[in-house]
């Protein structure tokens, strides 16, 4: 993830450690000088968000990473820069929790990364890679997705993603759209009007409204462009799994055995959580009988598969918080328990 | 005859909002007319605070951005070190820097960044109505704290000079006033001194202000200017704190 993030051009880094992303920070710290980038561990979640809110501003591409309870601290930062409309991106290498809760993986952070997080109307570009060559690809896709939207976008991953070790090509960065001039950078004012970038709005009384109605046409733009999922075997598919990241990847080996039992499985793995895949999800409730929702988590994930395909077919669910992670044989098993039902 | 009182370059054309006998008037014309003499307008990038001076890139012919409550030395870090020949500067009260913003303050003075904090103590919460600052004097009265400050353990008042003074990072450090024609001159020096701070890459510059707030004091502007002359400046001397150039 690092080393996609520096071929992709980000040149500051600011995060503060955090187990189990440490090796993100680690990395930076030694590649970002060599690059001709900076790199800082910040003294707090909070600052490191906001240098980005400033390194943004003067027109780096720029990263942090952290893990849930960092990412809690580092919501007011990004409702900040979610309000001023600029690119960055954040990584979540989730662990358990609420609270402390532990250092294993986990998939427990859906709501806050999906439905704001801080405080605002605004939205944030999530994408969950599950395996590490995506993960490579999407995160330098991730700067694109910033610039292009000026947006921050949040990489969502796990324990699993983050400790693991798999073989990646290390491929050159190339564009993946056509990138808009970058017109908002304080860089001061020579030869041209002053600017400012700000997130308050108090006069006149509905300027507020209309800048979020600018950003309501934005993320409605993100809606129609960029819903991305992979589909698995679901063409004749009866019953069809919705697990996303690490889950999905284990949900793939769970198809693969219901398939050798000629049971009639498949999978739906979302790639964006938001915009949330649901032209996707609507096709498939047209054609299947059954959803298997499996997450790692106590029935997040779940709620948007409900809502995508609006209840219009029956939804099991496979879950837990705190760590736990399904096997392959558990989610074959969970496949039994519903088409035996 | 040549203009000697025109208005700086730096500053619109443009009424401020800020109350009778208010200090942030003067900091900002001293601040722009520093910025003049130097002639770095199209190199400057300021960063506005939360608080009375929230609307800063009203008055401000400049880059400007706007930051969360306390982390504005976090932002002015991030634009600094992406654009290290620009010239970066914080204008933060003292709820800001000294309450909420205490850790970006201490951590973004003790790396040394190459940044200017202009920094406005008046010891009370301005915007908010009145309420206790972490810079309000023992015995003040605020909205807060009704007994005066230290009825209810509030401690005593946080001195962010004497605080800040011990750190290698710290480049410049002065305390000044605007309750009196020579003390505005002089805070116009230590403004100008702190620029230069960072023109010439020395590391991190603050220069305290002890302001008047009579709306929130609950004074006439004339005990206002009393008050910093005859009270804050008891709490918090005047002087160079720290210098980079002795």
């Amino acid at each position: 993830m690092a080393e996609a993030a520096i071929q992709a051009g980000c040149r500051f880094y600011a995060g503060y450690p955090i187990t189990p992303q440490n090796e993100v920070p680690e990395y930076m710290s030694r590649r970002m000088p060599e690059a001709g980038g900076v790199f800082i561990q910040a003294e707090a979640e909070l600052s490191a968000i906001n240098m980005l809110f400033g390194a943004a501003a003067a027109g780096a591409r720029c990263m942090t990473s952290s893990s849930s309870p960092g990412i809690s601290l580092k919501q007011e930062g990004i409702s900040y820069i979610a309000a001023a409309e600029l690119p960055c991106v954040i990584a979540n290498v989730q662990r358990g929790g609420p609270g402390l809760g532990n250092i294993r993986a986990s998939q427990a952070d859906y709501f806050q990364s999906v439905k704001g997080g801080g405080h605002g109307d605004y939205r944030l570009i999530v994408l969950a890679p599950s395996t590490l060559p995506e993960l490579y690809k999407l995160t330098m896709n991730a700067f694109d997705y910033a610039d292009y939207y000026k947006n921050p976008v949040l990489i969502l991953s796990d324990g699993i993603l983050g400790q693991m070790v798999e073989p990646i090509e290390i491929r050159p960065y190339e564009p993946i759209l056509d990138l808009p001039e970058k017109d908002y950078i304080l860089d001061g004012c020579k030869g041209r009007e002053a600017r400012v970038i700000k997130t308050l709005f108090l006069h006149p009384a509905d300027m507020l409204m209309q800048r979020n109605m600018h950003l309501v046409k934005k993320y409605e733009k993100i809606c129609t462009e960029l819903q991305l999922a992979e589909e698995y075997e679901t063409s004749d598919a009866q019953l069809v799994i919705a697990a996303y990241g690490i889950t999905a990847r284990i949900a793939k080996g769970a198809v693969g055995m219901a398939r050798a039992q000629n049971m009639k499985v498949g999978l739906i793995r979302p790639i964006t959580l938001w915009p949330f895949p649901k032209q996707n999800f609507k096709e498939l409730a047209k054609r299947i009988d059954k959803f298997l929702v499996v997450e790692m988590s106590n029935g997040q994930f779940i709620e948007d598969v409900k809502l995508a395909i609006e209840c219009e077919r029956p939804v099991e669910f496979l879950g837990c918080g705190g760590g736990w992670y399904p096997s392959a044989e558990n989610i074959f098993e969970k496949i039994q328990e519903v088409i035996g039902d | 005859m040549a203009m000697k009182l025109a208005r700086p370059e730096t500053l619109y054309d443009q009424a401020t909002h800020y109350c009778p006998g208010c200090g942030h008037g003067i900091v900002h014309r001293l601040l722009g007319e520093v910025i003049d003499e130097l002639d770095i307008r199209e190199k400057v990038i300021g960063t506005a605070p939360v608080g009375c001076a929230v609307l800063l890139y009203d008055y401000f012919n400049c880059d400007i951005i706007e930051c969360a409550h306390g982390r504005p030395p976090a932002v002015a870090t991030g634009i600094k070190r992406v654009l290290p020949d620009r010239v970066v500067f914080t204008y933060q009260g003292d709820g800001d820097l000294a309450a909420i913003g205490t850790t970006e303050t201490v951590h973004t003075a003790n790396r040394g960044e190459n940044i200017t904090t202009i920094f406005i103590n008046n010891a009370v919460y301005g915007m908010t109505g009145g309420q206790m600052a972490p810079t309000t004097i023992t015995g003040q009265w605020t909205t807060t704290t009704p007994a005066g400050r230290g009825g209810n353990q509030e401690g005593p008042p946080l001195k962010v000079c004497e605080l800040l003074s011990s750190l290698e990072g710290v480049a410049y450090l002065e305390r000044v006033a605007v309750s009196s024609p020579k003390d505005v001159g002089q805070a116009k020096k230590a403004i100008r001194k702190a620029f230069e701070t960072q023109i010439k890459g020395k590391g991190f510059s603050l220069v305290e202000i002890l302001s008047m707030c009579p709306t929130d004091w609950k004074q006439s502007p004339k005990q206002a200017v009393d008050f910093v002359n005859n009270k804050l400046k008891q709490v918090f001397p005047l002087g160079v704190f720290r210098d980079w150039d002795e």
